[in-house]
């Protein structure tokens, strides 16, 4: 297995040289990867790939760790279905 | 919002130690209080610790994790703590959560809010680390010790910090092989008391080791590990191949935070305590009005630290709330935080009691 081909995210199947990618041509925080490659977006809402896309970005960009924060957090945070929120009166 | 919305005094998200030790001590006073959890039992992670818990007698030590569990659900029961299972706390704003239970969601009015979420398995990467049979150390314990499923036959365990070294010892006690555990740092993570129990059963710990790459079809069949020099870089001739259909990854945990980060708290970050952490005061208090946090998501340490930061924020919210006197309050209180010293004491407390101490001296608490 070529390491171009090691996947990061795995809900969205986002490879490593995807992300690779989108940082040099500007995406220097976890939000402007996620808006580039949808890496984070998928059912775990970047549990997973979190401090692997901040490795990534911290050593292409030289950018220090403490300063690459997670994308936002809206709402809602665990997956719900459309049927669900549909029926409900509140939203 | 009609009949959707109820009202709590106190919303508990997260049944964990820290969770139910909040709700107990909180309800003890007389505080309503109701406690949010997703999964379908309450307890978090205590459940799965089958070992005995180690340090002084007012701390629990030798007592197992599972009847740490079971008497901290019995004191909730006690004092009518609620109980909301199987139910997700997917957002929240100011003093409102927004839940889901049952394919429904409600909107939750709550007077205080303790979140209590604990936190998530640090992932590593590398070729294969996608196929089956990978998996954090955690995943591995849930399987054995809550379904009581082999996850595999004989394992590699990456990381010897105390989650590698413990769930370790427990894939031999469900008869499980385990082949290696590698480190990449130069020594052992853990208590050496954890790693001289996987020792005497001869299972290696190789330090200055990593896994490569996990091989196999459709599942691991093997991994292929190797030393590594002071740069985290891999030593050509020192390949090994193992003969593994199981991975486990105990390379840290941190604060599980996207509600601490959705409500606004402020957040330092502090790598000892496993990533950016939300501030905290000596009571437990987030930087957000009403909102408190207490356990892992307050900084990664053990269950018996969750638990006293669980009771301390219990007495707090009491206080404010009007249940408990300044003067009794501020004697628990301290009693409390004198436990919590006691804890963080050693080679291992140390920098995590100045690392918390770097949260509640933080200047934007004031």
């Amino acid at each position: 297995m070529s390491k171009k081909d090691l996947i990061i995210c795995r809900c969205e199947e986002v490879t490593e040289e995807e992300i690779k990618k989108a940082i040099r041509e500007g995406a220097d925080n976890v939000d402007a990867v996620k808006r580039a490659t949808r890496a984070g977006m998928g059912l775990c809402q970047s549990h997973t790939c979190y401090t692997l896309i901040v490795k990534i970005i911290h050593e292409m960009t030289g950018k220090p760790i403490k300063e690459i924060l997670p994308a936002t957090h809206r709402s809602p945070i665990r997956p719900i279905t459309a049927e669900i929120l549909a029926k409900s009166k509140n939203m | 919002m009609g009949k959707e919305t109820m009202n709590v005094e106190l919303a508990v998200v997260g049944g964990g130690p820290a969770g139910l030790a909040v709700a107990a001590k909180a309800a003890s006073y007389g505080v309503q209080v109701t406690v949010f959890d997703e999964n379908e039992r309450p307890g978090g992670q205590l459940f799965k610790q089958i070992h005995k818990f180690f340090g002084s007698k007012e701390h629990q030590a030798g007592i197992r994790g599972h009847d740490i569990g079971y008497s901290l659900l019995s004191q909730c029961e006690e004092f009518g703590v609620k109980t909301m299972l199987n139910t997700v706390v997917w957002g929240i704003e100011k003093n409102m959560l927004g839940i889901q239970n049952n394919g429904r969601t409600y909107t939750i009015k709550t007077k205080k809010t303790i979140i209590a979420t604990g936190a998530s398995e640090n992932p590593l990467c590398f070729p294969g680390w996608t196929l089956s049979g990978v998996m954090g150390a955690g995943a591995a314990q849930t399987m054995m010790n809550v379904h009581r499923v082999q996850p595999g036959q004989k394992a590699l365990m990456v990381g010897s910090g105390n989650v590698g070294l413990i769930v370790s010892y427990q894939l031999l006690l469900a008869g499980i092989k385990v082949a290696a555990i590698v480190e990449a740092l130069p020594k052992i993570g853990g208590y050496m008391v954890h790693a001289a129990k996987i020792r005497r059963t001869g299972v290696p710990i190789l330090t200055s080791a990593t896994i490569c790459e996990a091989r196999g079809e459709n599942e691991v069949e093997e991994a292929v590990i190797a030393s590594i020099d002071e740069k985290g870089n891999v030593m050509e001739g020192t390949q090994r191949v193992l003969p593994v259909d199981l991975i486990c990854i105990a390379v840290g945990l941190r604060p599980l935070a996207e509600l601490c980060w959705m409500a606004g708290c402020k957040f330092m970050f502090l790598p000892v305590l496993g990533d950016h952490v939300p501030i905290h005061d000596e009571n437990m208090r987030s930087t957000v009005k009403d909102i408190y946090v207490a356990g892992d998501v307050a900084g990664i340490e053990e269950a018996s630290t969750a638990m006293e930061e669980g009771r301390l924020a219990g007495i707090a919210v009491a206080e404010e709330l009007g249940y408990l006197g300044s003067e009794e309050a501020d004697e628990k209180k301290n009693l409390a935080r004198k436990r919590l010293e006691s804890l963080r004491l050693g080679p291992f407390g140390d920098t995590r009691a100045e690392a918390k101490r770097k949260l509640t001296e933080s200047e934007v608490n004031r």
